[in-house]
C-alpha cells in the first residue's frame, strides 16, 4: 500500500481509544507503556498526516464511507494539523513525565491513563469533526475525562475543583448545545461545510452564535469566567495540570476561533470583537497580578495560564473587520499564541512538579535550594518563562510580534499596549520563582533529587517552545493549507 | 559560495554549542570545561580571520532563515559587523581565561561558563545582526544571557542590582520592540544598508520617524547608559570581575551602543537622520551623559563603582562621534566602540587581581600597591592613562578624530565637552595612580589571598590578560596608521558608509 493512500484520520480518534481501553484492563503500570507506545504511534500518524496535506492539500475522510449529511465527516485543513501536532506534541512527553511521577505519587495512578486516552481521542475527534454535532459530542467527551483527571487523586482539594470544573464545563457545553440545536431547527443542518454559504444575520441564529461562543468562553475560561480554572489547574495532579493547561483550553478556543472566521463570520460585529479583546486585556492583567502574588508554586502557573488565556482573545479585534493582511498576520499569531502556551505551559508545570516534588512543598518561599539541587528543572522552568514573556528567539516571541504587527497596523495601539505590558509583567511572576529558587538554603540537602525523566522531560517541551519561534514559518505555511 | 553563507551562523555556534554542553557538566569536569570553552573561542578567532581577510577583498557572508513569513533571521558579516565581532572575539578569548583563573575552586562554575559563552553568542549575534528584526533576537537573548551572571553571587546585594538590571533592560528592549514594528509598519521589513533605506519615505512621514527615532534610541540607550536610562549600570558592578570585564567593555553597554550606531548609520542613513534634526539632541543626550558619568567617577571610592561610571561616561564618546556629521566624526566615534573595551576591559581586570589577591576594593586601600603588583599597577596605569588621553595610546587617537570631527560638522562646542571631561578623567584616575606608586603602604592589605612567589605577584591566568590587554591598548595607538590597524579598518568602514 502506497503510503499516500494510508488514512491516518479516523486513527487518530481510534487509537487513543483503543488504548485508553487496554491500560484500563491491564493496570497503570502496563498502562503507561502502552499508552507511551500509542503516543508515538500517534505522533507519526500526525506528521504523515501533515506531510500529506503540504502534498495534497486539505484532507477528506468519510467514516464507514457515508458522507455528510448522513455519515459522519472527518476534515483536516491547516488549522486541524497544527492544532493535531499540538496535541501530539504536549501529550508524548508528558505521558512520559507521568509515568516517572505516578512512581513518585501513585495516587490516582489508575484512572490517570485510561482518562487520559479518551482525552486524546476527544481532542483529536474535536479537531477533525466537520460538523457541529460531532463536535458536540467529542466536547463534551473531553469536558468529562478533563472533571475526572482532576479528580482521580481522590484529594479533597481535588474534588471540591472538580465539582466547580464539572459545572462550568456542563454550562459551557449545554449553551453550545442550545446554540446547535437553534441552527439545525433554522437551516435543517449542522455540517459546516452546508452552512458556510447560508448563514446570515438572523435573530435567531444571532442567539445561537451568542450561546455558542459563550459557552466556548466560559471552557476558555477567559476572565471574567476563569473562576474555575486556578483551583482545577493548581489542584489536580502535576501530569493532569499539563493537560489541562496546555491542550483542554485550546480545544474551546479552536472552536471559538473556528466558528468566529468561519460559518459565523458574516455575523461577527466589530464591536463584540473588541469586547472580547477587551476581556481579553484584563484577563492578561488579571491573571499576572493574581500570579504574582500567590503563595503556592501550582497557583501562580494557573493564573499564569489565565493571563495568558487573554492573549488568544486579542485575535478577535485584530482580525474581525480589518485589511486582509493584518488580519491574516493576527489570525496566525493567535494560532501560534495557542501553540506555544501550550509547549511552554506543559513544560512549566513539569518543571514545577518536579521543583515541588524535591523541595517537599509547593510554597514558593520553600523553593530556596532547587537551583543548586534541580538546575534543570528550573532552567526548563525559566525557559517556558522565557516563552510566557514573549521574548526571542521563542515562540511566544513570534506570536507577540505578529500580534504587534497586526495591531499597530490597524491602529489599534491600545492593543500592543497590552501585549507590552503584559511581556513585562510575565516577566515579574518569573523571575520571582526563580529568584526564590536561588535563594540559598539554611538546612543543607533539604531538597531532594527527583527522577531525570520528570526534568528532562520539562526541558524537552521547553526547548521545543524556544525552537516554535525559530521555525514558526514552517507552522504558518501549513496553516495556510485550506485557509 | 553555500560555505561562505554557513560562516556567520557558525561563528554564532562556535560558542553557543560549547555552552550548551557546558552546561551540563559536572561541576568537577575541570578539564573537559576549559578544553570545551578554549576550543570554542580559538575556533571563533580562526573562523573570523578568514572572514575578514574576505570582507577586507569586498567578499559577501550573509546568511538568511525565514522565521516568519517576511521576516528573516539575517546574519551579515559587513565591515561594520566585523570590527565589533573581532573586539568581542579577541576579548572573550582573554576573558574566558582570566575567568578560568578567577574562579577556580568557586562553586557553580558549570552554570557560569554555560551563560558566560551565551553571553558572548548573543554579542556576536548582534553584533552581525543584518536587520532590526534579528538585532532585536540577538539583543534580548543578551539580556537574558548576562542576568545569570550578573547574580551569580547570589548574595542579597546581587539580587537586587539583578532585579534592576531586569527592569531597566526588558523595559528597554519592550520599547525598543515597539519602535521596529512601528517602523516595520511604515517601511516594511529592511536589511541594513549603507547610508540607511528611510530617505525614500521622505518628509511626508517625518514627525512619526522622529517619534520612532526616538523608540529606538531609547530601547537601547539603556543598555548604552545613556543618562538618565544609566541606573542599572553601576549596581551592576556587584558581578564577578570577569563579568564586570565583559560587561563593560564587549558585551551589555557595547551592543547599546553599537544599536545607536546602526540604526543611525544603517536604518535612517546620517544624512537623513540630519535632516530630521534628530542628531542634535542625541549630541546633547551625549555630551551630557559623558560629563556627568565623569563627576559621578570623581566621587566614588569603591574602585569598581568608580570604574563603572567611567564607562557611563566613556561609552557616549561612541554615541557623540555618531551624532557628528561627517566621516571624521565617524571615525573618532566608531574606533572608540574597539579602544574603550581594551583599555575598559584592562581596568576591570586589574580591579579584579587587587581584590582577589590583596582584597583591596576601594582606591583608599590602594596606597603603595604599585610595589607589591607592579604589572598590574602597570598595566592599570596604562590603560588609564589611555582613558584620559594621553597619546601615544589608543584613546588619544578616539579623541584626536572627535575632536577634528566635531570642527567639520561645525560644532565647535563639543572641543569643550572634550577637554572638560578630559579634566575630569584625570582628576579620578591620576590619583589612584599616585597613591598606587608613591604612597607608601598603609599597615596591613585587608585580605591577602594569593601570596607572591618571587615575581610572581598573583596567578598566572589573572596576571597575563591584563598585561596583553593593556599592551594592545598602547598598540592600537601607537600603530593606528598600519594597516589592520582598528582605525584602519574603521576608516575603510566610514569610506563604505559615506560613498555616494
Amino acid at each position: 500500500m502506497a503510503i499516500e493512500s494510508v488514512a491516518p484520520l479516523p486513527w487518530l480518534v481510534l487509537l487513543p481509544l483503543a488504548w485508553a481501553t487496554l491500560s484500563f484492563l491491564l493496570g497503570p503500570s502496563r498502562g503507561a507503556g502502552i499508552a507511551i507506545v500509542g503516543l508515538l504511534l500517534q505522533a507519526g500518524l500526525v506528521l504523515l498526516l501533515a506531510w500529506q496535506l503540504t502534498t495534497m492539500g486539505t484532507q477528506h475522510h468519510a467514516v464507514g464511507g457515508w458522507g455528510a449529511p448522513l455519515g459522519i465527516d472527518l476534515v483536516a485543513d491547516g488549522l486541524s494539523v497544527v492544532m493535531l501536532l499540538m496535541t501530539a506534541a504536549v501529550a508524548l512527553p508528558v505521558a512520559i513525565y507521568a509515568r516517572a511521577w505516578f512512581v513518585a505519587k501513585p495516587a490516582g495512578a489508575a484512572w490517570f491513563w485510561p482518562l487520559s486516552g479518551f482525552l486524546v481521542a476527544a481532542l483529536n475527534g474535536l479537531f477533525l469533526s466537520a460538523d457541529l454535532f460531532n463536535i458536540y459530542v467529542t466536547l463534551e467527551l473531553l469536558g468529562l475525562a478533563a472533571v475526572g483527571l482532576t479528580a482521580a487523586t481522590g484529594e479533597r482539594r481535588a474534588v471540591a475543583a472538580a465539582m466547580r470544573y464539572l459545572l462550568a464545563t456542563l454550562l459551557g457545553s449545554g449553551a453550545y448545545l442550545m446554540g446547535v440545536a437553534l441552527v439545525y431547527g433554522t437551516y435543517g443542518s449542522v455540517s459546516l461545510a452546508v452552512l458556510g454559504g447560508l448563514v446570515e444575520s438572523l435573530p435567531v441564529v444571532m442567539l445561537a452564535a451568542g450561546l455558542m461562543v459563550a459557552g466556548m468562553l466560559l471552557k476558555t475560561a477567559l476572565f471574567p469566567l476563569h473562576f474555575w480554572l486556578p483551583p482545577a489547574h493548581g489542584g489536580a495532579a502535576t501530569p493532569v495540570s499539563a493537560l489541562l493547561s496546555a491542550l483542554v483550553i485550546k480545544a474551546s478556543f479552536y472552536l471559538a476561533l473556528r466558528l468566529w472566521f468561519g460559518v459565523f463570520e458574516p455575523l461577527a460585529a466589530v464591536s463584540a470583537a473588541q469586547v472580547l479583546g477587551a476581556l481579553g486585556a484584563a484577563a492578561v492583567f488579571w491573571g499576572s497580578v493574581q500570579a504574582l502574588l500567590q503563595a503556592r508554586l501550582k497557583m501562580l502557573v494557573a493564573y499564569s495560564t489565565v493571563a495568558q488565556v487573554g492573549y488568544l482573545f486579542l485575535v478577535f479585534p485584530l482580525a474581525t473587520g480589518t485589511p486582509a493582511e493584518a488580519a491574516a498576520g493576527a489570525w496566525q499569531g493567535g494560532v501560534l499564541q495557542a501553540v506555544a502556551h501550550a509547549l511552554a505551559k506543559a513544560a512549566m508545570f513539569a518543571a514545577a512538579g518536579a521543583m515541588i516534588l524535591g523541595a517537599g512543598s509547593d510554597r514558593i518561599d520553600r523553593l530556596g535550594g532547587v537551583g543548586a539541587r534541580l538546575p534543570l528543572a528550573l532552567f526548563a522552568f525559566g525557559l517556558a518563562g522565557i516563552v510566557l514573556m514573549g521574548l526571542p528567539p521563542t515562540g511566544g516571541f513570534a506570536t507577540k510580534w505578529l500580534l504587534l504587527m497586526a495591531a499597530l497596523e490597524t491602529g489599534q495601539w491600545w492593543w500592543a499596549a497590552v501585549l507590552v505590558g503584559g511581556g513585562l509583567l510575565a516577566a515579574a511572576y518569573v523571575f520571582r520563582v526563580l529568584l526564590a529558587a536561588f535563594a540559598p538554603v539554611p538546612e543543607q540537602g533539604r531538597v531532594t533529587g527527583v527522577a531525570r525523566s520528570l526534568e528532562w522531560t520539562a526541558f524537552a517541551l521547553a526547548t521545543a517552545g524556544v525552537l516554535l519561534g525559530l521555525f514558526a514559518a514552517h507552522v504558518v505555511t501549513l496553516l495556510d493549507v485550506g485557509a | 559560495m553555500i560555505l561562505d553563507s554557513l560562516l556567520p551562523p557558525l561563528v554564532v555556534l562556535s560558542s553557543f554549542l560549547p555552552g550548551l554542553v557546558i552546561f551540563f557538566l559536572d561541576e568537577s569536569r575541570v578539564r573537559l570545561r576549559t578544553t570545551l570553552n578554549l576550543v570554542g573561542a580559538v575556533t571563533k578567532l580562526l573562523l573570523i580571520a578568514y572572514m575578514l581577510w574576505g570582507v577586507f577583498h569586498q567578499q559577501d557572508f550573509v546568511f538568511r532563515h525565514t522565521v516568519l513569513p517576511g521576516f528573516d533571521l539575517v546574519l551579515n558579516a559587513d565591515a561594520l559587523a566585523m570590527l565589533f565581532v573581532t573586539l568581542s572575539a579577541v576579548l572573550w578569548f582573554f576573558t574566558t581565561l582570566y575567568a578560568i583563573g578567577y574562579l577556580e575552586g568557586a562553586p557553580h562554575r558549570s552554570r557560569f561558563f554555560g551563560f558566560f559563552s551565551l553571553c558572548v553568542t548573543a554579542t556576536v549575534g548582534v553584533a552581525m545582526a543584518g536587520n532590526l528584526f534579528t538585532f532585536f533576537i540577538f539583543y534580548e537573548l543578551l539580556t537574558l544571557a548576562t542576568y545569570p551572571l550578573v547574580v551569580h553571587r547570589g548574595t542579597p546585594e546581587a539580587l537586587r542590582a539583578g532585579q534592576r538590571y531586569l527592569a531597566y533592560t526588558l523595559g528597554g528592549g519592550a520599547i525598543l520592540l515597539v519602535g521596529i514594528i512601528w517602523l516595520y509598519t511604515l517601511a516594511g521589513s529592511v536589511d541594513f544598508v549603507h547610508g540607511g533605506s528611510l530617505a525614500a519615505l521622505g518628509s511626508a512621514h517625518a514627525a512619526e520617524l522622529r517619534w520612532i527615532f526616538l523608540l529606538l534610541i531609547a530601547g537601547v540607550g539603556v543598555k548604552a547608559a545613556l543618562v538618565p536610562l544609566h541606573g542599572w549600570l553601576p549596581q551592576a558592578m556587584v558581578a564577578p570581575a570577569p563579568v564586570s570585564a565583559l560587561l563593560h567593555a564587549v558585551a551589555v553597554v557595547k551592543a547599546g551602543a553599537f544599536g545607536i550606531v546602526r540604526v543611525v548609520y544603517e536604518v535612517y542613513g546620517v544624512t537623513f537622520a540630519q535632516v530630521l534634526g534628530v542628531l542634535t539632541p542625541l549630541s546633547w543626550v551625549a555630551s551630557a551623559t559623558i560629563l556627568w558619568g565623569s563627576l559621578r567617577a570623581l566621587a566614588q571610592d569603591d574602585l569598581k563603582r568608580r570604574l563603572a561610571y567611567s564607562t557611563v561616561s566613556q561609552v557616549s564618546y561612541i554615541v557623540l562621534g555618531v551624532t557628528l556629521f561627517g566621516p571624521v566624526g565617524t571615525v573618532g566615534g566608531v574606533v572608540h566602540l574597539v579602544h574603550q573595551g581594551i583599555m575598559k576591559i584592562t581596568l576591570f581586570f586589574c580591579a579584579g587581581n587587587y581584590a582577589e589577591t590583596l582584597g583591596i576594593h576601594r582606591v583608599s586601600q590602594m596606597d603603595g600597591v604599585g610595589r607589591r603588583m607592579p604589572w598590574t599597577t602597570a598595566a592599570f596605569t596604562l590603560a588609564a592613562f589611555g582613558m584620559i588621553g594621553l597619546p601615544p595610546l589608543a584613546g588619544f587617537v578616539s579623541k584626536w578624530y572627535l575632536g577634528l570631527g566635531a570642527l567639520e560638522a561645525g560644532m565647535d562646542w563639543v572641543i569643550g565637552v572634550l577637554m572638560l571631561s578630559s579634566l575630569l578623567n584625570a582628576a579620578y584616575f591620576l590619583p589612584i595612580v599616585y597613591r598606587a606608586w608613591f604612597k607608601p603602604q598603609a599597615g596591613e592589605w585587608p585580605h591577602e589571598h594569593i601570596l607572591a612567589r618571587g615575581r610572581r605577584e598573583t596567578g598566572w591566568l589573572l596576571l597575563l590578560p591584563p598585561v596583553f590587554t593593556a599592551a594592545a591598548a598602547l598598540a592600537v595607538g601607537l600603530f593606528a596608521a598600519m594597516p589592520f590597524s582598528p582605525l584602519d579598518w574603521v576608516q575603510l568602514i566610514a569610506e563604505r558608509e559615506y560613498a555616494p
